[in-house]
């Protein structure tokens, strides 16, 4: 099916304004013509559905190097397609950590064979996430893999000469400086949100002022250097207000929110449900709300999943002992619509904007985030109205931890298209197209 | 009856009046010449214990073994399967394939016994969980209080010392506070949690603003890697503005009493001459520590009231 027609969806294009029911022809691998009437030797009818540009997750843990008995760059090529991904950012939080040109080469040919999603490596900001040297910041940009985004996620910056020099060094490359905001001594040992639920359950919290402190200095440094700041996976009120207040201030950042953070509250823990421990950890409700107006009135400017598998016996422990961080590729868009969409906070352009187009740009990913002439066709066809269940035995990703298992949602992906190629349908992972 | 106790927040005014009293039969039990029960007989109890601890182990095991049950202590440290990799959840079920009624829990991680009680048949008994609870060792202070004053309403407790990570504090505050008493916390606010309110008990910075008022001293146990961390200058410092000494102890009311939930640091939260004075009822909560967890397997694992009685 190299040449085709989508037929008569809904085509919302943030990029452009396009919102209208329309054709969309896609010739070799590229959107040829967008319009009323198209024809092609194979249709595909999007009669209901949304189409739009692939989604582009800026915050994907693949495991690959190091973990493959979690994910590989494949399984997760695989969720994220499923998801309708068209591209992923793979952090560098690997074994060994992408803090050189080798393993960010590695890491962007390993997607290249899966085929199924555009894999942008994110490379390290220091050697081995220490904090302390800088990785080969120069290198990995100027690599095949072509960095545009680098951090220590996981991790933040703990001294602010180092974060200072590295903000300084990466304008030459225009690179962005993205940020796992988290004061460690603050956080140190820290299980859950502090609060009064972490008083009451017993587990050593992690202050909102952790994240907040190192929010304000890293905004304070972007002012004094120049360079592009990207804060990953904002949880606080306090850190929306210091994005937004930075905005005005013509400061330049660009923040990301996670599906979990805009669902869930620190009242999951009640439990001690180990897939419920994620870092930065479920806020409270006042947090949560502060996430979708900052979704809503732009101070956020993506949603991106922090996916991050893990194996079974390493949550089946102890909650203290079990490691944090939850999947996120294959709910993304549910619980988008669901938590954001239904009840009105967003409209389906602005999720789209949230969850493709803006990530794209923060990326610098030409080939994504748009509908467009001559553009390649990654494109994402969803029903907006479809109810399903989260059913985690059914995940494409090779891990398991979801804490949404058994959640209804409302909006379903239901064909995925990567440069042309199909490669899922009728919300089904193509037989034979992985690579 | 529950069938776990993870928390004091399961348990009514009415349960806990009823493990009282039923712990008070008990109690009569334990003084005769033959002090042993044959309730539990064919019952199997596991103490699992991933803590190191004295007097809540051999306390469970001998209230286990005062009721005919077989008792099998199981505890995590170089000689057991634990040391070998093994997991909570795998030794868990080992134990459970093993065919026990219920398991004693004691762990360093807050909720393992709710997690446990997730994984197993059997029930589950809270022995002290991290810094969250320790429901057995509230009973048994609430029974020791209870003997003394008969009546809890509108008894006002002082708990002194680290709240925030002290597990005894928070099973305590919650027992308390359902009997009607009046608690105040007391110490420093890197010790005191701001939240509470919300847990029903009120807050003072100081000591002597409410040690002439209280009808209960309830001293906790100064963990010594507190210090280390900051929350407090010194233990001088610490003995100085809260510990309770004789000169402290003697702004007392007549009938009001000194407790401690073990082990003691002698000359930092209490003073040596405070805890072997008439007030103290340190050693009584041992010793009512027996009778509070026979009764408590006793009801848990389907003992009836009838043979108490008899």
């Amino acid at each position: 099916m190299s040449d085709f027609v989508i037929r008569g969806g809904r085509v919302i294009d943030p990029a452009s304004g396009r919102d209208e029911i329309a054709d969309v022809k896609v010739e070799d691998g590229v959107v040829t013509a967008i319009g009323n009437g198209l024809d092609a030797s194979e249709v595909v009818d999007a009669t209901n559905m949304v189409v739009a540009p692939g989604f582009v997750d800026m915050h994907t843990h693949l495991r690959e190097p190091g973990r493959e008995d979690e994910e590989t760059v494949a399984t997760a090529s695989a969720g994220a397609a499923a998801g309708g991904f068209t591209a992923v950012c793979a952090m560098p939080n690997t074994d060994p950590v992408a803090d050189s040109a080798s393993v960010v080469e590695q890491v962007w040919s390993l997607g290249r064979e899966a085929g199924l999603v555009e894999v942008t490596p994110a490379g390290a900001l220091s050697k081995s996430l220490e904090g302390r040297k800088m990785a080969d910041l120069g290198e990995m940009a100027r690599s095949l893999a072509k960095v545009r985004l680098f951090t220590d996620d996981g991790h933040g910056v703990q001294d602010s000469l180092f974060a200072r020099r590295v903000m300084e060094y990466l304008v030459t490359f225009d690179a962005v400086y993205a940020e796992h905001c988290e004061d460690a001594a603050l956080a140190a040992g820290g299980q859950m949100h502090e609060g009064s639920r972490s008083m009451a359950l017993g587990l050593r919290g992690i202050p909102a002022a952790a994240e907040e402190l190192m929010a304000a200095r890293d905004v304070a440094l972007a002012k004094l250097t120049g360079c592009r700041l990207h804060l990953l996976h904002v949880s606080t009120r306090g850190t929306v207000e210091i994005v937004r207040r930075a905005k005005e201030d013509g400061v330049r950042v660009t923040a990301e929110a996670t599906p979990h953070h805009f669902t869930l509250t620190d009242e999951a823990l009640e439990g001690y449900d180990p897939l419920m421990k994620v870092n930065p950890p479920l806020r409270e409700d006042d947090d949560r709300r502060a996430i979708v107006e900052g979704l809503a009135d732009g101070t956020i400017d993506a949603i991106a999943t922090d996916h991050a598998p893990h194996a079974r016996e390493e949550k089946d422990q102890e909650f203290a002992y079990a490691p944090p961080g939850m999947l996120g590729l294959e709910t993304a868009l549910g619980l988008t619509i669901t938590q954001l969409v239904e009840p009105g906070h967003l409209s389906l352009s602005r999720a789209i904007e949230l969850l493709s187009t803006t990530p794209a740009r923060i990326l610098q990913m030409d080939g994504q985030g748009a509908i467009a002439e001559g553009r390649p066709a990654n494109l994402v066809l969803f029903d907006p109205k479809a109810r399903w269940t989260v059913e985690p035995e059914r995940f494409q990703s090779f891990s398991r931890n979801t804490p949404f298992g058994g959640r209804e949602l409302t909006g379903k992906v239901v064909h995925t298209f990567f440069r042309g190629r199909q490669t899922v349908r009728d919300g089904a992972l193509l037989e034979g197209v992985r690579a | 009856m529950i069938k776990h106790l993870l928390s004091m927040d399961q348990l009514s005014a009415d349960d806990i009046t009823r493990i009282l009293d039923t712990a008070e039969s008990l109690r009569q039990v334990t003084d005769r010449p033959i002090k042993k029960l044959p309730t539990l007989r064919g019952r199997t109890v596991c103490n699992l214990f991933y803590e190191a601890s004295t007097r809540t182990r051999i306390s469970f095991e001998l209230a286990a073994k005062r009721l005919s049950a077989d008792v099998i202590n199981f505890s995590a440290d170089s000689k057991s399967s634990v040391a070998k990799g093994e997991s909570f959840k795998d030794t868990a079920w080992t134990i459970e394939a093993m065919g026990v009624d219920a398991i004693v829990v004691r762990h360093g991680s807050s909720g393992a016994p709710h997690q446990l009680s997730r994984w197993v048949k059997a029930s589950v008994l809270n022995a002290g969980d991290g810094a969250h609870e320790h429901p057995t060792q509230a009973l048994l202070d609430l029974y020791s209080i209870r003997e003394r004053f008969k009546d809890l309403d509108g008894l006002k407790v002082a708990i002194v010392g680290d709240i925030i990570h002290s597990r005894v504090a928070r099973s305590n505050v919650k027992g308390l506070v359902t009997m009607g008493a009046d608690v105040v916390l007391v110490g420093p606010p890197t010790l005191v949690p701001p939240e509470h309110a919300a847990w029903g008990a009120s807050v003072c910075y100081d000591l002597d603003q409410v040690i002439a008022d209280v009808d209960v001293c309830y001293l906790l146990r100064v963990q010594q890697e507190r210090q280390s961390e900051q929350l407090f200058p010194s233990n001088r410092e610490y003995a100085a503005l809260w510990g309770l000494d004789s000169r402290r102890m003697a702004k007392m009311k007549p009938e009001a009493l000194v407790m401690h939930p073990g082990p003691m640091n002698r000359g930092v939260e209490i003073a040596a001459d405070v805890s072997e004075s008439p007030r103290s009822i340190i050693l009584d909560q041992v010793s009512n520590g027996l009778a509070v967890r026979m009764s408590l397997l006793y009801l848990m694992l389907g003992g009836q009231d009838e043979e108490v009685a008899a």
